[in-house]
């Protein structure tokens, strides 16, 4: 617009949004809106997730016992340390971010370029962790037995204190199993995936090892599962109604059925966010390097992008914290 | 925000940075410290922090502060929040400051309330 002289067209400019009394560009505010409202939705995510918590608190599985997994260590108990390196690794790509924006400040091209870059690796390292996340989450590790009222029965050998996995202490009974599909019964009934042992292949295995008993859900005073007696156990293990292997939305191996799915939906909703920011990253990357910035004589829109990348960070923050720390 | 008007201090003014590159090196080094003591509690969980305090450990209320505090520094350094006008600071974070908090309270404490009734109440659900 051209500057004038005359005050009455100042007034309208003025009331137009010719000034910025929040000195923030349109473009930016709606930014910062759509961060305070998705980060209301974030909120009732975790909201609620912190009910289903309190709600089951002494019964919920223990996030140590659940991510152990390290990439290229096998077998080894790693608690934590492959999500601590995901939140370093989501913190540093914040920073290349921060490192573009002022770069962009500076109308120095060949830096904001290369942070950006930088940000979109650091990025799709971050989206791939968690695939690997839930791979491992799906996939699942030991096993479990689920009783009619949905609680599960994990094993446990009394004599090492570790973990028993069903498919290695079950007993082949030589049966024909097939799954059950829709065209060779009842048409509208039919059968997913089978576990690979069971339930009766369960049974015969645990009454043959005396060491092996059984930890149900509950937690003891000190906050670890209850394990029971041997004689508990054989009790215990004939209220067992079906095999759960992995985790999907309605059963999993780890304990109550809300923690899954919880998981599934926070991480997976958090992740859609890092991966639609990655896409958002590149846009703009490719608009930097065609130039697009430096012909408009600045660079907020990176700013901007950047603001969402942070937001995605912040939320990962808190994510890390009520799903493996608390 | 103009570009030269970063503001380079943090915690209070405690620390001074020289440029806006250096302020977002030392945030970085301030936030990697928080996420690393996090971890070192969470592999560790140390016995005297088990106690509970307000119907939770205090290991968790520790967690949950320097979530908080992580949270501040990522807003108000990688965000520019420190930088922008008080105006739009308050429209930002009021509205959360105020709303999350209260979902969170409601909604725990009627969490709360369920397991009680479940604990000790009338219908069976461990079966």
């Amino acid at each position: 617009m051209e500057v004038t002289t005359n005050a009455s067209v100042d007034e309208a400019q003025v009331w137009g949004g010719g000034n910025k009394p929040l000195n923030a560009s349109y473009g930016k505010m709606m930014m910062w809106f759509f961060i305070v409202s998705d980060a209301l939705t974030f909120t009732g995510f975790l909201v609620s997730y912190g009910f289903s918590r309190f709600k089951n608190i002494n019964s919920w599985p223990i996030a140590d016992e659940v991510f152990t997994h390290f990439p290229f260590l096998h077998g080894i108990d790693a608690p934590m340390y492959y999500v601590a390196l995901m939140t370093f690794i989501l913190i540093f790509s914040s920073v290349t971010m921060v490192l573009a924006v002022d770069a962009g400040h500076h109308m120095n091209k060949a830096k904001v370029t290369f942070y950006m870059l930088l940000t979109i690796i650091g990025g799709a390292i971050f989206v791939g962790s968690q695939a690997w996340e839930w791979k491992n989450f799906i996939k699942g590790e030991y096993g479990a037995l689920e009783t009619r009222g949905g609680q599960i029965l994990q094993f446990v050998n009394a004599e090492t204190g570790k973990r028993a996995a069903i498919q290695e202490f079950a007993q082949g009974i030589a049966s024909e199993r097939a799954t059950h599909q829709s065209y060779n019964g009842i048409w509208y009934e039919d059968e997913k995936a089978m576990p690979n042992v069971s339930l009766a292949e369960v049974k015969k295995g645990f009454l043959a090892d005396p060491n092996l008993v059984i930890r149900t859900q509950q937690l003891t005073q000190e906050g670890h599962k209850t394990v029971l007696s041997r004689e508990a156990s054989l009790a215990k293990i004939d209220e067992a109604v079906e095999v759960v292997e992995g985790a999907n939305l309605i059963h999993n191996e780890y304990g109550n059925r809300l923690f899954a799915d919880f998981f599934f939906f926070i991480t997976g909703f958090h992740g859609f966010h890092v991966f639609s920011g990655v896409v958002i990253n590149i846009i703009i990357f490719f608009n930097v390097i065609l130039g697009t910035y430096e012909r408009r004589g600045h660079y907020e829109m990176v700013e901007k992008v950047g603001l969402y990348w942070h937001f995605v960070d912040l939320v990962w923050v808190f994510v890390f914290t009520f799903f493996y720390l608390v | 925000m103009a570009a030269e008007g970063h503001k380079l201090a943090i915690f209070r003014g405690l620390l001074k940075f020289k440029s806006n590159q250096q302020k977002i090196w030392g945030v970085l080094i301030f936030l990697s410290i928080v996420t690393t003591i996090e971890v070192a509690l969470g592999i560790m969980k140390p016995q005297i922090l088990m106690t509970s305090f307000l119907r939770m450990k205090l290991l968790n209320w520790i967690f949950i502060i320097l979530t908080i505090v992580k949270a501040y520094y990522i807003a108000w350094d990688f965000m520019h929040i420190r930088d922008e006008r008080s105006g739009l600071k308050n429209a930002i974070v009021l509205p959360l400051v105020i709303l999350i908090p209260y979902l969170a309270f409601i909604l725990i404490l009627e969490g709360d309330y369920i397991f009680d009734v479940m604990e000790s109440g009338f219908v069976a659900w461990n079966f």
